[in-house]
């Protein structure tokens, strides 16, 4: 809240994890600065769902400093922490939803943890929060075993955004999309940047999403952030696996419809 | 943003109109106070008359705020008051529009109630599901049969290594508790048994009624509890948390039946363990009853053989012993027809978990009277 503008609201520096002998990010840095959307990018188990995992503080790392708006996550007390966490969202790989509550009071369960609200706001609020992520009311009632794949993304996201965080980090919210939805992600997340300041890191494959939301791509490889800035610089990177991946024929495609969009 | 902001929606009545001004911080902290106050101003403005919104002294909105002047502009308009908005920020804009549209539709159904009706309903329904858990169970035994004819003539396809973990898991590692438990179950009827029998000076038929009483009716039964408590609910929980994950879907589109491959070779685990755990678990509470008679009854070990050769006959081992794989097989079938029950979510899976050793535990004990009436009547 009131931390000043310029102090990066995630600041990772030279973190090791590993599991066993095999060593999953090896001194990696990263910033995230106040109302910035950072995407992450990298091959399929380089090791972007571990990197988030740190910086929430699910995963020990084995040295390096995190610092999550402004505060150091090692020196904090327990009580401090759980302070933190609750400025912050996370939308997990696979929804993480608690299986045995509806999808309704899934997205209440934060408010109704930390909000002292009355029963009929709780669900009308929460209801809301499930449109705005594209789901219906009739939806509300069902649980998490009854949802489609991208239903979950979308209950798993509306309940990340449940308690309006300051900082959401995103696992691969659009893949399990389809096009259409995950263009409506992309403007969400758009205008609730623009409206709350919001800050996101966000893992992401969808080359969609890096051209149309992501204010700077950090790219990882071989345990490293092997690229680190804006859409223009990753389209002229030489970097090897930053050029097949922006500049491949997917990738290519992308991006020439898009320049043409905008022309 | 500091904590003390407050949220205000001041009303101030003019000639043929009202103003509304917003002020504060309007967010996701001060929404109840929010409710109150758009409560309020929609109680105070008269019907009907063009109301006009102020927002230009808004420091802060979220979607709780946001939501909060959505629904003030929508009781407004239910009111027939024609509402126009001012003074607001062009950063917000977006954001009232984004949950202006979602908080469109219908009201929140309110969460049901207790009502006598609802509890009667719940009664019969769970009597229904009583009914339809019986005949799941028959169900299960009859896939079982079936899968275990289709064994029998290909008998390339049983599961060998899966039954020979299994054997390893609910018989050889459940060994030392059960020799612990039934060791100890074996004392405590040898020594009450010498505390009232001494009374009436009846000390040697201690052993008639420990070798009686262990070989016929409590060694099988406690080794059937405590198998159905350890092995019937981790079957329950696995076969459970095979289904949740969508484990078993997968093994039927490869074209296995889950049955055969799942079920087929953890019950005949137990049907094969039972009966040398209830073996094994005998022995030890009859060596638990010999070392009281010694210790405590003051009879020494030679007699207390000696009578127990007198008391007991190979019959009563029998009948203990018949009755082991048919509890075994009931303990089987129902912990895997409820771990198959397993629906979505973990609140169902320990929900399974514990029908699953109850109504084994409760079974059992019936299966153990059926049988105390049968060989009652063949004379056993
Ligand atoms: N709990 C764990 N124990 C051991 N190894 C792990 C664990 N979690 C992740 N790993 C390993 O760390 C590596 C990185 O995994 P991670 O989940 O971060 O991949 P990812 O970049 O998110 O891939 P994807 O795009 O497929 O989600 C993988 O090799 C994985 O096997
Ligand atoms: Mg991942």
């Amino acid at each position: 809240m009131a931390i000043a503008a310029d102090i990066p609201r995630i600041r990772v520096r030279d973190c090791v994890v590993g599991f066993g002998d095999r060593v999953v990010l090896d001194h990696v840095s990263i910033d995230v600065m106040a109302g910035e959307i950072l995407g992450l990018v990298g091959g399929s188990g380089s090791g972007k769902s571990v990197l988030m995992r740190t910086i929430i503080g699910l995963i020990p790392k084995r040295s390096g400093t995190i610092e999550i708006m402004g505060q150091n996550q090692d020196t904090l007390s327990d009580e401090d922490r759980q302070i933190t966490q609750r400025r912050f969202g996370v939308l997990f790989q696979h929804g993480a939803l608690f299986s045995s509550l509806t999808v309704l009071q899934n997205v209440q369960f934060p408010m109704r943890e930390f909000l002292r609200l009355p029963e009929h706001l709780l669900a009308e609020i929460a209801a809301t929060k499930l449109a705005m992520v594209g789901l219906s009311r009739k939806d509300a009632d069902k649980f998490p075993s009854e949802l489609s794949g991208g239903m979950t993304k979308r209950v798993a996201l509306a309940r990340a955004l449940a308690l309006d965080p300051e900082l959401v980090f995103l696992d691969e919210p659009t893949s399990g999309l389809d096009p259409i939805s995950a263009g409506e992600f992309d403007a969400l997340i758009r205008t609730l940047q623009q409206t709350l300041g919001l800050t996101v890191f966000m893992v992401t494959h969808d080359l969609n999403s890096l051209h149309m939301v992501c204010d700077r791509i950090a790219v990882l490889a071989q345990g490293k952030i092997a690229a680190d800035g804006p859409i223009s610089e990753m389209m002229l990177s030489e970097h090897p696996w930053v050029k097949s991946y922006f500049r491949g024929p997917r990738g290519q495609l992308i991006s020439q419809r898009l320049q043409h969009a905008s022309v | 943003m500091n904590h003390t902001a407050t949220a205000r929606l001041g009303v101030e009545l003019g000639a043929g109109s009202v103003q509304l001004s917003a002020t504060g911080d309007w967010s996701a902290r001060n929404a109840l106070a929010l409710d109150a106050a758009v409560r309020n101003a929609v109680e105070v403005a008269p019907r009907g008359l063009p109301v006009s919104l102020d927002l230009s002294g808004v420091d802060e909105i979220d979607t709780f705020g946001a939501w909060h002047l959505a629904n003030l502009a929508k009781a407004l308009a239910a009111q027939g008051s024609v509402a126009s908005v001012t003074g607001l920020a062009p950063r917000f804009a977006g954001l009232l529009t984004l949950v202006g549209q979602a908080s469109e539709g219908d009201a929140m159904p309110p969460p049901a109630r207790w009502t006598p009706l609802g509890a009667l309903e719940k009664i019969g329904r769970n009597t229904a599901d009583a009914w339809a858990s019986l005949a799941l169970l028959v169900n299960m035994l009859g896939a079982i049969g079936d899968a275990a004819g289709r064994t029998l003539r290909h008998p390339s396809t049983f599961r060998l290594t899966s039954a020979i973990h299994h054997i390893d898991r609910v018989g050889l590692q459940a060994v030392p508790i059960i020799l612990l438990i039934t060791f100890l179950i074996g004392c405590i009827i040898a020594q009450q048994g010498f505390f009232h029998f001494r009374k009436f000076g009846a000390d040697d038929y201690v052993v008639d009624m420990v070798g009686i009483l262990v070989l016929r009716e409590i060694g099988v039964l406690i080794v059937a509890i405590m198998v159905a408590g350890r092995s019937g609910s981790s079957y329950t929980a696995e076969l459970g948390s095979m289904k949740m994950r969508e484990e078993i879907d997968a093994l039927r589109t490869m074209g296995f039946d889950p049955i055969q491959v799942l079920v087929l070779p953890r019950v005949l685990a137990l049907v094969i363990a039972l009966p040398i755990l209830t073996f094994l678990g005998s022995m030890s509470a009859l060596y638990g009853g010999e070392l009281v008679a010694w210790l405590y009854g003051g009879m020494s070990p030679d007699i207390f053989v000696a009578r127990l050769k007198d008391a007991i006959s190979i019959t009563h081992f029998k009948v203990g012993m018949i009755k082991a794989p048919f509890m075994a097989l009931v303990i089987g079938v129902v912990a895997c027809t409820e771990g198959l029950r397993v629906g979505g979510s973990a609140e169902s899976l320990g929900l399974r978990t514990t029908a699953s050793v109850v109504t084994a535990i409760f079974l059992v004990i019936v299966l153990d009277g059926l049988f105390a009436i049968f060989f009652a009547s063949i004379g056993m």
